[in-house]
């Protein structure tokens, strides 16, 4: 579904990836692990098209590299931004309807089933989203791009900061996401929860790609968890 | 009185008219980050083009076309030239709107002279619309309030209304959220930039007539414009809005008003003989004043709350 390789990339003149390499199939849950500041949503960033790049990105073997944000966007690739992106002074119905790319709600997800799934949202519809608490901010992220109907959706650090209970919530999220056939690409900083749902997992240290595997192999590779992982 | 009334309309014509300025200043600094200095360019471009058009097939018509073709050119300046500078910073930004403005100056200049032309108001609505205790308030003040009004409803409606608007709002926080949710954001930029200079030419239209359509209408209408958006807050819609209407007023009553600063204190028992502390500033006239006032009212607002009356940013 989505493979990247050799991408670069840079703010200016800071290089910040050097030669990254990854690959989500299709319905697949993949983390992207590492400490603050080794580049992780730089990397999301660039297969967004919202970062200087080079090196080729694929999206259902076709090129995306060098597209406009809103075009890789139509492509069928959903971006969930860290720091809970909301737009404050919408209402939360407002910000699920800008999620959506057309006036027709169509595809896997509707605002029922959004409310469905987090009725704290229903019950804040006609409410400016930035009086939301920090875990409704999220979820309305997270809701707010699927409206999009993603086939693969990027989530940037979802449960930072967030209470136990909710992080749980996002997790039962994560799981139905995966059940509708939509492919996940998540960068978390709790390895619990990532070696739980993910399928495969990659670290990161230094803008490059230090450590690929399944759960079972991060567990019993200390090591790796120690240089990379752990503070 | 009649006094009183009179300048309180007059005062909410000329604001209105400011605000279809600055509004679109508004909306492209909130957006684009950028102080477009060719704003009130604009505004002089819908005036001339008002001008010529009438004098071939008349005022109503001019009154649509002039706004879409100043509009139509505010798309292309954005698309083919904001657009192209945009990556090399503000600074080269502002750089090319002052660019901006010169080259519509020129090109009018070329075009039409240096004296005013004779752009006149039309004949149907050249009547008084009604008389108060004897001092009569024009047919065409009232059509330029009803325009500006339907102007603004318009843009409300559009902004909180509609699917664009909602990008728009978004968008001017946001940029890159919105884009990335698939909204083609500088096809949003080029509309909102050709929408504002569409605005300021609407504004030229029906102001060109009322005031004055000369090559120098847009550098004094443009430095009272700035006033306005320095007062109301850089980036605040509402505070441009607030700001028009005062600046209107404080323009329209100080003009009218015949008497001095010192005057103003006589009913308190306070008088100023000429030979005591400021006794020039005492005696001036305010409506001799009345041209620096916008721009006292400015330097005040930036010393003591920089952020204007409803900004979120300091300037
Ligand atoms: N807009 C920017 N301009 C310049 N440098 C940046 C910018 N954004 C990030 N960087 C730098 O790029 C590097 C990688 O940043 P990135 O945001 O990808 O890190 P991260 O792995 O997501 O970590 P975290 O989100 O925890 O900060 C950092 O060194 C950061 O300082
Ligand atoms: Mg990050």
């Amino acid at each position: 579904m989505l493979e990247v390789s050799d991408l670069h990339a840079f703010y200016g003149k800071s290089h910040i990836l050097h030669g990254v390499n990854l690959t989500v199939g299709d319905g697949e849950c993949v983390s992207l692990l590492g400490r603050n500041g080794v580049g992780r949503s730089t990397t999301i960033k660039a297969v967004m098209g919202m970062v200087d790049a080079k090196g080729s990105v694929k999206f259902k073997g076709e090129e995306i590299g060098g597209l406009k944000a809103y075009q890789v966007a139509h492509k069928g690739l959903g971006y969930v931004p860290e720091n809970r992106d909301i737009f404050p002074t919408l209402t939360v119905h407002q910000n699920l309807l800008l999620g959506m790319k057309g006036t027709k709600q169509s595809g896997r997800w509707s605002m029922d089933d959004m409310f469905r799934l987090f009725p704290r949202l229903q019950e804040r519809e006609h409410t400016a989203a930035g009086v939301l608490s920090g875990g409704e901010q999220q979820m309305l992220t997270l809701c707010r791009t699927l409206m999009g109907d993603p086939d693969l959706v990027m989530i940037d650090e979802p449960t930072e900061g967030l209470a136990p209970k909710i992080v749980e919530l996002l997790r039962e999220l994560f799981i139905e996401i995966n059940r509708r056939g939509v492919s996940i690409l998540l960068v978390e900083q709790k390895l619990a929860i990532a070696l739980e749902i993910s399928q495969r997992l990659y670290v990161m240290g230094h803008g490059q790609i230090v450590f690929e595997g399944t759960p079972e192999d991060l567990r019993a590779n200390a090591a790796i968890r120690k240089e990379w992982l752990e503070v | 009185m009649e006094f009183f009334l009179i300048s309180m309309l007059n005062g909410v014509t000329y604001g209105l008219l400011l605000f279809m300025l600055s509004s679109g200043l508004t909306l492209i600094f909130s957006m684009m980050g950028v102080l477009n200095f060719a704003h009130a360019s604009f505004y002089m471009l819908g005036a001339y083009f008002a001008y010529q058009i009438s004098v071939k097939i008349g005022f109503w018509p001019a009154l649509v076309i002039a706004p879409l073709a100043v509009g139509a050119i505010g798309m292309l300046v954005e698309r083919y030239g904001l657009r192209k500078v945009h990556k090399y910073g503000h600074v080269p930004e502002l750089l090319f709107t002052f660019g901006l403005a010169y080259l519509i100056e020129e090109a009018v200049h070329l075009i039409w002279g240096r004296s005013a032309v004779d752009y006149r108001v039309p004949a149907e609505l050249s009547g008084s619309l009604f008389k108060i205790y004897g001092t009569a308030f024009p047919e065409y003040r009232g059509f330029m309030m009803l325009v500006s009004v339907l102007m603004l409803v318009s843009l409300y409606l559009v902004l909180t209304r509609t699917r664009i608007g909602l990008v728009i709002q978004a968008a001017l926080t946001h940029p890159d959220t919105v884009e990335a949710l698939g909204h083609n954001v500088p096809r949003v930029f080029m509309l909102v930039f050709g929408g504002g200079c569409a605005l300021a030419g609407l504004a030229g239209v029906i102001g060109g007539n009322a005031l004055v359509t000369e090559p120098g209408m847009a550098l004094s209408l443009g430095a009272i414009m700035f006033v306005v958006v320095v007062l109301g807050g850089l980036g605040s819609l509402a505070g441009a809005f607030i700001a028009s209407l005062l600046i209107g007023l404080l323009q329209t009553f100080a003009v009218g008003f015949d008497g001095s600063l010192g005057r103003l204190f006589a009913p308190l028992g306070i008088s100023f003989p000429s030979g005591t502390f400021l006794g020039e500033l005492w005696g001036l006239t305010i409506s001799s004043a009345a041209p620096v006032l916008p721009y006292v009212l400015m330097v005040l607002m930036l010393i003591f709350r920089p952020r204007g009356l409803l900004g979120t940013r300091d300037v």
